[in-house]
């Protein structure tokens, strides 16, 4: 560019309206997140009254069996469902950006990308009628943890494959051949040149499906059975029947917990790509 | 090595014999979880429901091989004027979602892709930041600032804003908030505005500013400019970003469940209850068959969008 501003309502009233846009934008996005965290500090039978601080509900959250039962079962199945989704989300990755050309692509990618839209009654019925014929058929799955996994996972390896698909497109594919030239085996390459190219993604992507499912409702309402209650659900169940402060008790220690993990994994990812930034100009310096 | 030679040893290597099973474990897992249960939702849609089981839709009895059908449920759904009702409140509910989104989304995401470069990286984490935390728990936060004495309800009539909600008719009354068309539209657009401006800012912030300058250089006020030069630019955004508001909205269960009313039944709700409360599974997959027939344009929209951009960026 020449130095010159480009007319973009350059002006100072469009800058002080967009600034205010973008707050007023931000308020939206952020009130319900601080009436939640406020009101579980709530000491009134009023859920909207405001009555005093108290701990009492995070106090009445231990001893809730229900909740915490739900909260294991939650925190498991999201762990297997964001290591499966990365795996099999690299995989889809892969094949839609190095192979353009093979017998089904295009419904490849468009059985990739529709569950991202899909109204998730739509999977979660047809998941759970496909696994009651299995069922009927072979005698398990048994409903459970189990089948939201697999619910869960659908879902999953669409978000990881789109995370990890816009890294890979990103990747200088120079580099994976100069690594094949000096000699890397397929693997090598792959494991010693590809895998940390992308591991920032492929942290993304796990960070990203872990919380879909820890929160998801439809496909675990569909796909849980007797005993299997994820906190969602249990969640779910109470917020229908009104307002219930031990909701809100719960949605703070979740806030707190996922800001504290995002912050951190996104200021760790920002120092490597700085870090690999002074690394990749000094081998430019160097040569 | 040249890179004909490359190509060669790529041919030969590994990494080839690898590529059926890099293609095949997703694309198997796929079709066995995705697309096949759809095809069981379609043959149960039309089967006939016994005491337990289906009926097959193939007997073969008295050396006659005999194909029952049952459109029973499709005839009842065209001729029941409630599901008629139901799916155009669904459409119509996902529509006002999307334009609000638009509405608010496309000068967010406008003013963050203009503002200083330094700063952009942080608003896109503080855009992201609530989509990682809890949707149903953000949802639910609704009711408390709808309902009685909330912040929100507080506000709004302080503002007289309930007088114009009553006369548009989307609350049923003067400071009441919850359980109507109202609370439910804003709830499913404050949930979806992440995914609106998300694809609108990634485009917005590639766009050569030098175009701007040139339609200024030809005499274009700012204002033509945006029209005639940013807008048609970000087309390919605002398409993305509508298909990944509107299609979920249409069959979105918790938000109306949440939020909405007795008069805000959705599709979503519709089969729940079918499939949860009726048990009656044909029926639910007919709906869900007919709910698939709604979005399948959207759909098709999306998926190529989708597959555009993924060429465009490699």
């Amino acid at each position: 560019m020449n130095g010159k501003k480009p007319p973009i309502f350059g002006d100072a009233f469009n800058r002080r309206f967009g600034k205010a846009w973008l707050a007023a934008g931000f308020a939206f996005l952020y009130l319900p997140i601080i009436a939640l965290v406020i009101y579980s500090f709530n000491d009134s039978p009023l859920p909207t009254t405001w009555g005093g601080f108290t701990l009492k509900w995070y106090g009445k959250l231990m001893h809730d069996t229900e909740m915490i039962s739900g909260f294991w079962l939650s925190l498991k199945v999201a762990f297997f469902t964001a290591c499966a989704s990365v795996v099999l989300g690299m995989f889809a990755a892969f094949t839609l950006v190095k192979y353009k050309r093979f017998t089904g692509r295009t419904m490849f990618s468009g059985m990739v990308n529709a569950p991202l839209v899909m109204p998730e009654v739509i999977v979660g019925l047809s998941l759970l009628l496909m696994l009651v014929s299995v069922q009927r058929w072979l005698g398990f799955p048994e409903r459970g943890a189990m089948t939201i996994w697999m619910g869960h996972l659908l879902l999953g390896l669409a978000y990881a494959t789109v995370v990890i698909q816009a890294r890979l497109q990103d990747l200088n594919p120079q580099i994976e051949e100069a690594a094949m030239d000096l000699g890397a085996k397929p693997h090598q390459v792959f494991f010693l040149v590809t895998m940390p190219m992308i591991g920032q993604a492929l942290a993304s992507a796990w960070l990203l499906t872990f919380t879909l499912s820890l929160d998801d409702v439809v496909l675990s309402a569909f796909l849980s059975g007797p005993g299997s209650t994820t906190m969602p659900l249990v969640i779910f169940s109470r917020a229908r029947l009104g307002l219930n402060p031990s909701v809100n008790a719960v949605a703070t220690v979740i806030i707190v917990v996922v800001c504290i993990a995002v912050v951190t994994a996104s200021y760790l990812i920002a120092r490597a790509e700085r870090q690999r930034a002074r690394e990749m100009a000094a081998a430019q310096r160097a040569s | 090595m040249s890179p004909q030679a490359v190509l060669t040893q790529l041919r030969n290597s590994k990494l080839l014999s690898g590529r059926s099973a890099v293609i095949g474990v997703p694309y198997v897992w796929l079709l066995v979880f995705f697309l096949l249960p759809f095809l069981i939702v379609l043959k149960i849609s039309v089967s006939e429901m016994e005491t337990v089981h289906f009926k097959d839709l193939l007997t073969y009895k008295d050396g006659l091989l005999q194909l029952t059908l049952k459109f029973s449920n499709y005839e009842f759904i065209a001729e029941d004027p409630l599901y008629f009702k139901v799916y155009l409140a669904s459409l119509k509910y996902a529509a006002a979602t999307t334009l609000f989104c638009l509405l608010i989304g496309y000068p967010f995401s406008y003013f963050m892709a203009r503002a200083k470069p330094s700063i952009q990286p942080a608003l896109l984490m503080m855009v992201m930041l609530p989509f990682w935390t809890s949707f149903l728990l953000r949802v639910y936060a609704w009711k408390g600032l709808l309902g009685e004495n909330g912040w929100v309800a507080n506000l709004l009539e302080w503002l007289h804003v309930d007088h114009l909600l009553l006369a548009l008719g989307v609350i049923p009354a003067l400071g009441k908030f919850m359980n109507s068309p109202f609370s439910l539209v804003l709830g499913m657009t404050y949930t979806y505005l992440p995914f609106m401006i998300l694809p609108l800012y990634a485009n917005l912030a590639k766009m050569d500013l030098r175009l701007l300058e040139a339609a200024a250089d030809l005499g274009a006020t700012p204002w033509t400019a945006f029209w005639k030069v940013t807008v048609p630019l970000s087309k390919a955004g605002i398409i993305a970003g509508s298909m990944l508001v509107f299609i979920p909205c249409v069959g979105e269960f918790v938000i109306p469940e949440l939020l909405g009313g007795p008069e805000t039944l959705m599709i979503g709700r519709v089969l729940w209850d079918e499939f949860f409360s009726n048990n009656d599974w044909p029926m639910a997959s007919s709906v869900a068959v007919v709910m698939i027939l709604l979005i399948i344009v959207p759909l098709a929209i999306f998926n190529k969008y989708q597959a555009e951009a993924q060429e465009a960026r490699s």
